[in-house]
């Protein structure tokens, strides 16, 4: 089975046809919770590529010498070992959006993205293969999140990476920023709409 | 005459006519107008000439005492803040109506032009849902909501509450009590406080402009009370004058624009029972539900939360209670629909209602979030009901099979 799929499309199903937010609709709950801003939006996405690539890597390389019935184990001991790399990599330069960000980077451990794709492609792939599977879907999660991060952080904040998009005489005109933007219910209905739209786009993805 | 205007044009209208694209607006304008004569050409069908149209046009009438009211309201309270010599009513309405006027245009530009473009997108006919949501919402926000947040939160929960769900009677939702969520959530600065709830402007050179001095609130009686830190004190109006349970039920205080009025309100409902288009049901354990909270709370009362210091009688006569037990918590399509199902699902949005108003001083009103969090769990209700109707009969079949 691994042979079959060329690298190609193991690279780049995951940013569109096979996306692992809205496709799979998995890793919602970072995408609710790190997205108010741009820029925590980016790094996020980042560190999900690095440990998601990295990880596929490892899991990869060791992949038949993991016991079946202690995989979900080791994967989770691999998968932690990055993610606190990550975390202190992040504390070390780049300490204010690691402030920011807070508890999510931990949380890339529970990421359903991660341990779905170490189950149902590094477990049965070439390194190199997993490799760019980890990039690819790593790539596709961060495409969501920049998307939701710039229409709340433009919405709600009126900024983009934290420099002022709306101008001031809309303000003193009378706009006013939306708050609900910055509540994580409005990046439900922001995932909703690229759903919507990737959906009317793609027929073959629409349910019956 | 118009009659046979329609006639004419009609053809126009139908498929390769050369209006073609317009059909569903032609036909929500032709049976608005006229019951339709077309019938259903298969099937066994039983039609009540009370179509959801004329069900539509009922609400709207019994919406009407609220809606003069309330511009009686928005005149008198301006005139009252800027301490005007006389009180002419003519002018006091004149100028209620012109507050209100571009609101009520609004919503309605916005909401219809989302559903004819959605009718006609999806070639069904114009659903007539937005009649009453349109009014409705102008009804429940202050007087200072700007025209462009009403438009967006109109836009929003028109798209996201009703047409995603599939139009109208399938929305889980109430679309105006949404749109008003969403202007509370999105637009709190200029939805709550001192200055959204008082027109403080001269509109066409009617009324005077309201000076907010210190120690005097435009804010609504329920706004006041939250912010009573040091113990609980009387409620003042805009001239600062001692607001009494008879002004409350007469509807002359601060408030959103249709629901300060409890007497329009119960003229409303009582149009709204006779024409038996409201669940009785609802009404009544939603005022049960509110009245028994209130006494709850008042009988435990604490500094800590001032609005517990109101009577039962007082909670249901400030802010929106009456109005959300009326025209919002009946609605039937968000509503549960089992006979005990009502029951149970009214008593919690009074219940919850008065929970939210007097425990969170954050929102001083609960009646929406207490209609919206009901109108989620209406359909569990429902089901609840039901499953143990059906366990019911299965026990009493299983008895006599005995």
């Amino acid at each position: 089975m691994a042979d079959k799929i060329s690298n190609k499309s193991v690279l780049f199903n995951p940013l569109s046809k096979n996306n692992p937010v809205v496709v799979q609709v998995l890793g919602i709950c970072s995408v609710l919770a790190v997205t108010a801003k741009l820029e925590p939006a980016i790094v996020m996405g980042i560190s999900v590529i690095a440990v998601l690539a990295f990880s596929n890597v490892i899991i990869s390389l060791i992949r038949n010498t993991i016991p079946t019935n202690i995989r979900i184990i080791v994967q989770l001991v691999v998968v932690a070992g990055l993610v606190v790399i990550v975390d202190q990599l992040l504390k070390a330069y780049a300490y204010d959006v690691s402030k920011q960000l807070s508890v999510f980077i931990g949380l890339i451990i529970t990421n359903c993205i991660l341990m779905g794709r170490l189950e149902a492609f590094a477990m049965a792939n070439r390194p190199w293969a997993s490799f760019l599977d980890g990039i690819g879907n790593g790539l596709g999660y961060t495409i969501i999140l920049v998307i939701v991060g710039f229409f709340r952080e433009l919405l709600g904040s009126g900024t983009l990476l934290g420099y002022q998009v709306v101008p001031q005489s809309f303000y003193e005109a009378g706009y006013v920023n939306n708050g609900l933007m910055i509540l994580p219910p409005m990046a439900l209905i922001v995932v909703a709409c690229i759903i919507w739209v990737q959906r009317a786009r793609n027929k073959d993805l629409q349910e019956p | 005459m118009l009659r046979k205007y329609l006639d004419r044009i009609k053809p126009n209208f139908e498929p390769g006519g050369k209006l073609q694209a317009f059909h569903s607006v032609f036909d929500g304008l032709e049976t608005f107008l006229y019951t339709p004569k077309t019938t259903s050409a298969s099937g066994v069908h039983v039609h009540d000439s009370l179509d959801s149209k004329r069900i539509m046009i009922i609400v709207v009438l019994a919406l009407m005492p609220c809606l003069f009211f309330g511009m009686y309201n928005t005149g008198y309270q301006n005139f009252l803040g800027s301490h005007a010599a006389s009180f002419p009513f003519w002018s006091i309405m004149a100028y209620g109506f012109l507050a209100i006027l571009p609101k009520i245009l609004t919503t309605y530009i916005v909401g219809l032009g989302i559903e004819f473009i959605v009718a006609q997108w999806r070639k069904e006919e114009i659903q007539e849902g937005f009649l009453v949501t349109g009014i409705l919402i102008p009804l429940i926000c202050p007087i200072e909501t700007p025209l462009w947040m009403l438009a967006v939160a109109t836009a929003f929960s028109v798209i996201f509450v009703k047409e995603v769900f599939g139009g109208t009677g399938y929305n889980i939702f109430n679309v105006a009590l949404v749109t008003r969520a969403f202007l509370f959530f999105a637009y709190p600065a200029s939805m709550s406080g001192d200055r959204a709830f008082i027109s403080a402007n001269p509109i066409c050179g009617l009324g005077g402009t309201v000076t907010f001095t210190d120690g005097i609130s435009g804010a609504t009686p329920l706004g006041q009370i939250a912010t009573m830190s040091d113990g609980f004190t009387a409620v003042k109006n805009i001239a600062g004058e001692t607001v009494s349970n008879w002004d409350a039920f007469l509807g002359l205080i601060p408030g959103s624009f249709g629901e300060t009025s409890t007497l329009c309100i119960l003229i409303g409902a009582a149009l709204l029972l006779i024409s038996g288009i409201a669940s009785w049901r609802i009404m009544l354990s939603v005022f049960a539900g509110g009245l028994i909270a209130g006494a709850v709370v008042n009988w435990c009362a604490t500094p800590l939360y001032p609005a517990s210091y109101l009577s039962p009688l007082q909670q249901l006569l400030f802010g929106g209670f009456a109005f959300a037990a009326v025209f919002m918590a009946t609605d039937p399509v968000t509503a549960a629909r089992t006979g005990i199902g009502k029951y149970i699902y009214g008593l919690l949005v009074g219940i919850i209602a008065i929970i939210i108003r007097v425990y969170n001083n954050g929102y001083p009103e609960g009646a929406m979030l207490a209609v919206l969090l009901m109108n989620a769990f209406a359909p569990l209700i429902d089901y609840c009901v039901v499953q143990s109707n059906i366990s019911r009969r299965v026990n009493r079949l299983k008895a006599k099979a005995q």
